[in-house]
């Protein structure tokens, strides 16, 4: 299983249209991706609703896993996604 | 006012984007709910696929509909439909039917939970619930066979009318068909109002009973002054017309910091409720923020926010204003408006309960933690930051409050003048800190006794009341003699004529919603101090509250006057 923590780069936070855009990358990968608050128990990174529930904010830190084939490299995209401020492009 | 304008039938909400429209009205369909008497299902399994395709229905009209608008539209449509296809959404109302519910309600119960969750998140987060509720809606339509919530389809050019205006349907309008808009709901910033102006659509919200008005009656509005007449003669809708190409002829011509003809400086400031006003704000002609209101911050939250939760939203209102100023008023919450976190317990009359600074005073942690918060977020962005406390009532509670924004590394403090004892004894009490804010809306209410949720008592409340505009210049006066800046921040400042009586009685900014700068500016360039100070002796010289605006009316300016 690849994990990767990132710090969300959004000035909004991880809600509204860069929720949106990491969750069609996390669902186009196909893989089993969930996201999490650190310590916190995991959500499906396909879901947007659970995505936006996480109410994770902008300089929050955020736990990426991943299974199965590719799972580095999806993550290694997911973070780089998330470390730009989406919002702002 | 033409004489041809029959009041009775003319109402007024709030211009939302500018221009005239005239044209027969369409109701868009209310939300659907689920039938109360819906019955449990017996087959689970059907029910979950009939619930599955009522959800995968709303996603294919949502994109089909996505790939006949503009960009922005389109964003919008897509990120409603990955909603409408979230597996978690199938999985809660699989559990709502598996608990005995019908397909309708457990649509509703599954969106419901999530829309508790983003609510309970607050800021941001909660500003999606709309877009999660027009889902559930659309659903349950669905799911039960019934047309979809929304515009019905019109050929002929129509003013749309609604309680509210989803983001999808707002996005989705046509705007050969739609010539304006309407809705009963919403406010200045709704999704309405933004992307009615992004269109070019006139539209007025917060229209009382606009969802009543039958179907098919020719209505004529202004999307400038929120005026909307029903059944109105040709004659009117001309003169309408006229009146608002005329306006946005003479306000095209100006830009740049208020000033009276003779050139004294008044400063022309928005007020603003969070971070999406502030980046529409920021973007516009204006010369920064003269009320900020914090309580969005704090009211959907259940626990206290943190320095750090709160930093992050200053940031994002001061940026848009790096070098120009904001006035932050600090947490106004308490008695009507309580806070899970800090509630003191019910009253018997929380408009003169422990509010605002009284609130503050019982709960300094709450204030110390905002002002921390406020500072961090001005050093960062560059902003002008000045700090002011609602309901002050004596120079004590302002040197208190000075002295803890002073502590937490703010160079200014002011306060809110909105209790007439403040007023009386403004020279006291600004003389403890930097500045002085006239809350217009509470102080009428206060001076007059009258309830501002009270709408049988709104004749009271007109701002015009020469009772009023005594506190108020009394309160200026007092302002000059300590020698500190006083401004306006109430609905008061918006209006073109009061505004300039404001200035006459000493006023040195005006804050207001940014739709109405423009025509004060104009109103401001057209009258010198000395005329606006005999227009304010000529409404302080009225018996009456009608007296006295019909005194401005005919004293001033008839460039100015010929707009309104």
């Amino acid at each position: 299983m690849a994990t990767r923590t990132v710090t969300i780069a959004s000035s909004v936070g991880l809600h509204a249209r860069p929720a949106a855009l990491f969750v069609e990358a996390a669902s186009a990968s196909g893989l089993d991706v969930e996201i999490a608050k650190p310590g916190e128990d995991p959500v499906d990174a396909t879901s947007i609703l659970g995505v936006m529930a996480l109410g994770a904010r902008h300089g929050e830190e955020v736990v990426l896993t991943a299974e199965g084939d590719g799972a580095d490299e999806t993550l290694d995209s997911l973070v780089e996604l998330l470390s730009r401020d989406l919002d702002a492009e | 006012m033409a004489a041809s304008e029959t009041p009775s039938e003319t109402r007024h909400g709030i211009g939302v984007s500018p221009g005239t429209a005239y044209g027969p009205v369409v109701q868009v369909a209310p939300p659907v709910r689920p039938p109360a008497d819906e019955k449990a299902v017996d087959d689970q399994e059907a029910a979950l696929a009939d619930v599955r395709a009522a959800f995968e229905s709303v996603a294919v009209s949502l994109e089909e509909r996505a790939t006949r608008v503009d960009d922005t539209a389109q964003q919008i449509l897509k990120a409603t439909a990955l909603i409408a296809r979230d597996k978690g959404l199938v999985k809660a109302a699989a559990k709502e039917l598996a608990a005995g519910h019908g397909r309708a309600h457990s649509i509703e119960n599954a969106v419901e939970t999530y829309a508790a969750q983003f609510e309970a998140l607050g800021g941001y987060f909660a500003e999606r619930v709309a877009d999660l509720r027009d889902v559930g809606s659309r659903a349950v339509a669905a799911v039960l066979g019934v047309p979809a919530p929304g515009v019905p389809s019109f050929t002929e050019p129509s003013v749309i009318v609604a309680e509210d205006l989803a983001p999808a349907e707002t996005a989705t309008l046509d705007r050969r068909l739609v010539v304006g808009i309407i809705t009963e709901a919403g406010g200045r910033t709704s999704h309405t109002a933004i992307l009615a102006a992004q269109m070019g659509i006139p539209a007025v919200v917060q229209l009382a009973g606009a969802t009543e008005i039958a179907a098919g009656t020719p209505v004529a509005l202004d999307g400038d002054t929120g005026e909307v007449t029903v059944d109105p003669d040709m004659e009117l809708v001309t003169a309408q017309r006229e009146r608002a190409a005329r306006r946005a002829e003479a306000l095209s011509h100006l830009s740049g910091p208020g000033r009276t003809s003779d050139g004294v400086e008044v400063a022309l400031l928005a007020n603003i409720g969070g971070v999406e006003d502030a980046v529409a704000a920021g973007a516009q002609d204006l010369e920064g923020v003269g009320l900020f209101r914090t309580e969005f911050v704090y009211l959907s939250a259940t626990k206290a926010p943190t320095v750090e939760e709160q930093t992050e939203i200053y940031r994002g209102v001061f940026a848009p204003f790096e070098g120009r100023r904001v006035v932050v008023r600090t947490l106004d919450a308490g008695a009507d408006k309580p806070l899970k976190f800090a509630d003191l317990g019910p009253e018997e009359n929380p408009a003169l309960g422990r509010r605002g600074l009284r609130l503050s005073a019982e709960r300094p942690d709450l204030l110390d933690a905002q002002l921390e918060a406020l500072a961090i977020a001005a050093r960062e962005t560059g902003a002008d930051v000045r700090v002011m406390a609602p309901m002050v009532a004596t120079a004590e509670e302002a040197a208190w409050f000075a002295r803890r924004v002073r502590e937490n590394g703010l160079p200014k403090a002011g306060v809110m003048i909105e209790v007439p004892g403040a007023a009386l004894r403004a020279h006291d009490v600004l003389g403890e800190v930097d500045f002085g804010s006239l809350g217009t809306n509470d102080l009428a209410q206060y001076t007059m006794a009258a309830d501002r949720m009270q709408g049988a008592l709104s004749d009271l409340l007109d701002p015009w009341q020469p009772g009023v505009l005594d506190v108020v210049g009394l309160a200026c006066e007092g302002a000059a003699r300590a020698d500190r800046p006083i401004g306006v921040c109430g609905e008061s400042a918006g209006d073109p004529l009061l505004a300039l009586v404001l200035v006459g009685l000493g006023v040195s900014s005006l804050s207001m919603a940014p739709s109405k700068v423009p025509v004060v500016r104009l109103a401001l360039s057209l009258h010198s101090v000395v005329e606006c100070q005999a227009l304010a002796a000529a409404a302080r010289g009225a018996r009456t509250a009608i007296d006295a605006l019909t005194a401005v009316r005919e004293a001033a300016r008839t460039e100015l006057t010929d707009l309104l």
